[in-house]
This record gives C-alpha cells, sequence and structure tokens, in this order.
C-alpha cells in the first residue's frame, strides 16, 4: 500500500554510544555499562544513548543500525588505549577512514576522531577512551572519597592504582602511572604508587610498598569480575578464599588496607563519558551542571 | 478525534499532497480534494475537509501513528505486526479491536486500537492465554534487559536470541515506539536486520570473511579452513545455530560461493555472521581439531556402548533436569552414570583405554 506522502524522515541531532566489552561468561561485565547509559540518559543531554559490545549485544558490528541520529559520538568504556580502542573497534563499528594518528596519542593523550561508518553513512565522532581522561583521575580519587566515608581524605593516606600490567596490554601500565603520576601532582595523599598485577610492582605487596598506615586501592578496571573480586582481593591478602568475602578496611599486617573495587562502577564515571563527547564537539555542557550539582549533594561530609 | 493528529494532518496537506494507505488529500485551486477508497469529495473549504476527515476517524490515526518521526525499520515493523501492507484500514482496525498477535523469538506481540491509539501487550509466547494480574507487570523498556540477562534457572544467557527466555512478565500497554524498543532489549538489532533483509540490503558476513577478519587471540580461527571442505563449519552450525539453540535464521554460508548443509533455521528476523560467541567457541575447537586422531581399544558392553552415545545426546539436548531420579531405564540417569563411573573409569576419572594394535 501507498505510504509516499510521510512526513519527513527525522533524524535527531546527537546520539550517544558507549562501547564496551562485556562478557559471554560475567553478567556483572556489563552493569557499570548501562548504569553510566542509564545516567546519561537521565540527563536528556542526547536524543540517544545506546550501548554496544564486543562480547554482548548489540554487537559492535551491529550497534550503530541502532541509532537514528546521523552525528554519532562513540565513547569506549575502555581503561586503556590500545589494541581495543585502537584497533578492534574502529574496525568492527566500520569505520573505514579510521586512522590512528587521527587521535595524536603517547598512549594516555587520544582526543577524538571524525570519521564515516561505511555501513550506516554515519558521522562518528571516535572519542578515545574514558580511562585516558585526564578527569580519570578525579574519578579515582572519588573513589577514595567513597570508599572511606571521607571528602577530604588524603592526609596520613596512600593511594594505590592498580592495572593488569604489560603482560597483557602493553598501555595499561601507561594510563595507570599517568593517572598515579597525576594524583601525586596534586599533593593530596602522602603516598600514591602504582602496582600492576602481573609485573612489578605487585599488588601482592601493597601492604610492604606503603610507608603510610591507611592505603586506598583503586583498580583501574571497567567491572567487578574475576581479577577486582577474586585475584587482587587474594593477591593482597584482603582474604584467603574471595568466596568468603573481605571486609573494608581490612587489616594486612599492620597496613589498613581500604580495598575499592572497579573503578568503573564509581557514578561519577558518567561524567568523563559525556566530557569526552564534549571534548569532541558534543553540546553537553547542561548535563554536566546537573550531574555535578547532584553528585556534590550525594557526597557531603557525614 | 484527536485535536493533535487533526491539527497534524492539515499542517501536512497543506504542505504537500498526501496519499497514505488509501486516504488521499490534496490542496487543488477550488479548495481540497478528500478521497478514501469508495468515496470522494472535491473543492471543499477547511471546515469542509475537517468534517470529512472526522467522518473517517480510522483513516486519520492511522496516517497519525505511522507519520510520527521514527527510524524507517522501526516504521516497517509496526506496520508489519498489523498487517498493513496487505489489510485496507477498515479492515485492519476491525482486527485491531479484537487484537492482533505477531511472534517475534519468543516474544508475542499482541495489537490493539482504542480510540485511535495503539497498545501493544509485549509477554512470552507461552503464555498467549495467562491472564495479565499472573504475570509481573513492566512499563518502562530498558527493564527488559534485567529479564533477558538470565534464564529460567537463574543461569546468565550470554546470547540474547537462544530459545531460553524467562517467562512470568508482561508489558501490558506499551505506545508504538516503546514496543520497538522493548523488543530491541530482548533482541538487539534484531527489528534493523530484518528491515535491511526486506529491502534485500542485509549486509551478510560468511564463516570465512568472518574468521579473517579476525585478530588477536581470535586470529588462530582463520587457521582452522585448510582448504579440506567446510564439514567443520556444518558441525559448528549444527551445535550452535541450530533452532533449539539460537532463533536467529542463517542468512551467512561458508563463503559466498559454498553454501552450508545444515538448516538455517525458520526465525523471523535473520543472524548476518557468525556472533562473538561461535567466534570464541571456534578458537577453542581450532586448537582442538588442530590435534591428530589416534586409535584406542576399548572394553564396553553394548548397553555401556550405547550409554555413552545416550550421555551425549542428553547434554547435547540439554535434558538432564528431564531425566527422572529414578529412572535407571535412560542411560543419562545420574545413578547410571555413577555405576559406570565406578566401574571404568580409574581413580583419575579416566577410561581405561590402550592404543590399538597398529594394523
Amino acid at each position: 500500500m501507498a505510504t509516499e506522502s510521510k512526513e519527513a524522515s527525522h533524524a535527531p541531532s546527537q546520539a550517544l554510544v558507549i562501547v564496551a566489552h562485556g562478557s559471554h561468561l560475567n553478567p556483572d561485565s556489563s552493569v557499570p555499562t548501562f548504569t553510566h547509559a542509564d545516567s546519561i540518559r537521565g540527563t536528556d543531554a542526547f536524543d540517544e544513548v545506546v550501548t554496544g559490545f564486543w562480547k554482548e549485544e548489540p554487537h559492535f558490528r551491529e550497534v550503530l543500525r541502532t541509532v537514528d541520529s546521523d552525528r554519532v559520538y562513540v565513547v569506549p568504556l575502555f581503561m586503556s588505549e590500545g589494541y581495543f580502542t585502537e584497533e578492534v573497534i574502529p574496525r568492527e563499528l566500520r569505520l573505514d577512514d579510521w586512522d590512528v594518528d587521527a587521535w595524536d596519542s603517547d598512549g594516555t593523550s587520544a582526543s577524538f576522531a571524525s570519521v564515516t561508518a561505511s555501513d550506516t553513512g554515519q558521522e562518528v565522532l571516535y572519542c578515545g577512551p574514558v580511562g585516558t581522561h585526564d578527569s580519570m583521575s578525579r574519578v579515582i580519587m572519588r573513589r577514595a572519597e567513597t570508599v572511606t566515608g571521607d571528602p577530604t581524605v588524603g592526609d596520613g593516606f596512600g593511594l594505590a592504582v592498580v592495572g593488569h600490567g604489560t603482560k597483557r596490554n602493553e598501555n595499561s601500565a601507561k594510563a595507570i602511572n599517568y593517572h598515579a603520576a597525576r594524583i601525586e601532582a596534586s599533593d593530596r595523599f602522602d603516598e600514591v604508587r602504582s602496582v600492576f598485577m602481573d609485573e612489578d610492582p605487585e599488588v601482592d605487596d601493597v601492604s610492604t610498598l606503603f610507608g603510610c598506615s591507611d592505603v586506598v586501592v583503586v583498580p583501574l578496571f571497567v567491572a567487578d569480575g574475576f581479577h577486582t573480586q577474586e585475584d587482587i582481593p587474594e593477591d593482597m591478602g584482603l582474604t584467603e578464599d574471595h568466596r568468603d568475602g573481605y571486609d573494608v578496611p581490612a587489616m594486612v599486617e599492620d597496613t589498613r588496607i581500604w580495598y575499592t573495587g572497579a573503578v568503573g562502577t564509581e557514578p561519577m564515571l558518567a561524567e568523563v563519558v559525556l566530557e569526552r563527547a564534549a571534548d569532541a564537539g558534543a553540546d553537553v555542557s547542561a548535563a554536566l551542571e546537573a550531574r555535578r550539582t547532584a553528585a556534590s549533594e550525594t557526597l557531603s561530609p557525614r | 478525534m484527536h485535536e493533535s493528529s487533526l491539527e497534524a494532518l492539515l499542517e501536512a496537506a497543506r504542505s504537500q499532497p498526501i496519499a497514505f494507505d488509501g486516504l488521499e488529500i490534496e490542496s487543488a485551486e477550488d479548495g481540497f480534494l478528500f478521497a478514501v477508497p469508495g468515496h470522494a469529495r472535491s473543492g471543499l473549504d477547511q471546515e469542509q475537509l475537517v468534517e470529512q476527515v472526522s467522518r473517517h476517524p480510522k483513516y486519520l490515526s492511522n496516517w497519525y501513528v505511522f507519520t510520527r518521526p521514527r527510524a524507517e525499520p522501526r516504521t516497517a515493523f509496526l506496520r508489519w505486526i498489523e498487517g498493513a501492507e496487505a489489510l485496507e484500514v477498515p479492515e485492519r482496525y476491525t482486527r485491531l479491536r479484537d487484537g492482533m498477535s505477531t511472534r517475534w523469538g519468543e516474544l508475542l506481540i499482541g495489537a490493539t486500537v482504542h480510540d485511535g491509539q495503539r497498545r501493544y501487550d509485549l509477554r512470552h509466547v507461552e503464555e498467549e492465554a495467562t491472564p495479565r494480574d499472573r504475570l509481573d507487570t513492566y512499563e518502562d523498556p530498558l527493564e527488559a534487559r534485567a529479564l533477558a540477562k538470565q534464564d529460567p534457572s537463574g543461569r546468565y544467557r550470554p546470547l540474547k536470541s537462544a530459545p531460553t527466555l524467562q517467562a512470568g512478565w508482561v508489558f501490558p500497554e506499551l505506545a508504538p515506539d516503546e514496543l520497538t524498543a522493548t523488543v530491541e532489549q530482548f533482541y538487539p538489532a534484531s527489528i534493523e536486520n530484518w528491515y535491511l533483509e526486506r529491502e534485500d540490503a542485509l549486509d551478510v558476513s560468511h564463516w570465512r570473511e568472518t574468521m579473517e577478519r579476525q585478530t588477536g587471540i581470535y586470529g588462530v580461527v582463520e587457521t582452522w579452513d585448510r582448504g579440506d571442505g567446510y564439514d567443520h563449519v556444518n558441525w559448528v552450525t549444527e551445535a550452535m545455530c541450530d533452532d533449539s539453540q539460537c532463533l536467529k535464521r542463517r542468512r551467512w554460508e561458508y563463503d559466498e560461493e559454498t553454501t552450508l548443509d545444515t538448516d538455517p533455521g525458520d526465525g523471523a528476523f535473520p543472524c548476518r555472521e557468525p556472533c562473538s560467541l561461535m567466534v570464541s567457541a571456534a578458537r577453542r575447537w581450532t586448537r582442538l581439531e588442530g590435534e591428530q586422531p589416534e586409535r584406542y581399544q576399548l572394553t564396553l558392553t553394548p548397553s555401556e556402548k550405547a550409554q555413552l552415545e545416550r550421555l551425549i545426546e542428553a547434554v547435547a539436548d540439554d535434558e538432564l533436569d528431564e531425566i527422572r531420579e529414578a529412572d535407571l531405564r535412560d542411560g543419562a540417569n545420574r545413578y547410571r552414570a555413577r555405576y559406570l563411573r565406578a566401574k571404568r573409569l580409574d581413580a583419575e576419572g579416566q577410561l581405561d583405554v590402550e592404543p590399538a594394535d597398529p594394523s
């Protein structure tokens, strides 16, 4: 039947697509991605907010076709730059004219690139991952505030930022060291160190690496899973067996360890997603303002 | 009749002629022309046009619902649900008044129209006759995400199109755009891919090209293709793509020239390329299938041989939960399996086998 005289087809002005790894095995892997997407959806900054995954659905290959907008901001919910952000995501999104040089990054300074998705024809503003954005340093510190319940935490405290290490991801250590250095430069904590799961200095030695009696340990991971809930707590000596759980804080030798779990579950991470899109030209200032106001109200001193 | 839809129609008619599912409105020098099948008036002033439209409210509401700003695949999907390409407006509205239903994977979509407004009841196909008040009620499309995450026994569903959707819920009163948003939470991208297929524009990626694209830890899968046929891909698709495992209809083959021998399935929506779960599985099989076969000599009674075959069948067809505790006739019964283990496996759980004599 005839449908000739439709109204002009509608194209919302801007869409946000958050892309993340996801998992075939761990149902919690995608939880932070959904949580941050929902929180950004609530700000009305974008006409559409959509999530796409490497291991879940919609897959990277099919996520863009579910978006109606012609202009799409894609923000990877990954903690470092490298194989996934530079190769897998652009390939699977079919950003055929993508060139990593467009990010002009030294491994922690990715910006954004304007590229076209060859299957949908959409203009994609492909942003660097949340993990290497400068604001991530603030999120790590926020994690220390929430785990201690102290918005001014710093004096007398050490801070450890935990990553995989280079065996599994060449750039993982770069992101860890970058934020550790920035936080150290802020002079907020007595000591700040990078530690790793599979290279020195190792997370196993956190209690002896620091001179402080209190150390906040923040894993730079997107989601809670095997590494953050099993390996790291056991490696640090918080618990003999992860199935028994662990205390926060927990005493290990003479050090009180405040273990935060994956930084990706921190609500403030949604702001980093917004800032990534803002850096690429998205108009999200009202949304950022609203979120920060809401956040400061929920984090008043006890 | 709804003021907003009437105003929208008049505004649209002033800027361009309307021809939609039998409704025609044109602006001519002597006034408006209005026509629906079997009825036409011309030379109408605006008041008369409004009167004509008011006498045919079904055509107005039909025009309105399908011309709202919406991505084309979703409009096509909403029209498909009520057979809009085949049924004339009055007939369609009569059927909608009584309720029309459509299946989509394990979803049952019930469409109705009241006072010109379409509403959709979305639930599990197995609960077509279940009264609403016996189901958990949901409104927000995003709530479908949690329903799709686990199967009825609480296990994580890594594949959204697996026929393991839990039941017990209903979205009773979805508006058109809420319906498509909810369907997309259960079956992501299914509407878009169905639409592309209808338009003969589905971007199918066959096994070979999909595996050749893989890098990193999945780069190895490409080496599973050794130029010695495609039996292995037949086995993979029989294992993972059968309708008992996935409700998408496989559109991809071994490669552009070589079709697979397995049944692509009867699903409503297509599968464009081997999914990420299959790529991961293929990595495992690439490693396992790199082994060379060996001949073993193993002693079993005929019943024990049949029991091994039955065990494989029961696991492959997910029948273990259905085997009764005391049904000792079934080779996959737990007591039968424990007996076989006690008799034929050693302390390490290994079969007592010897390499067969080379012949």
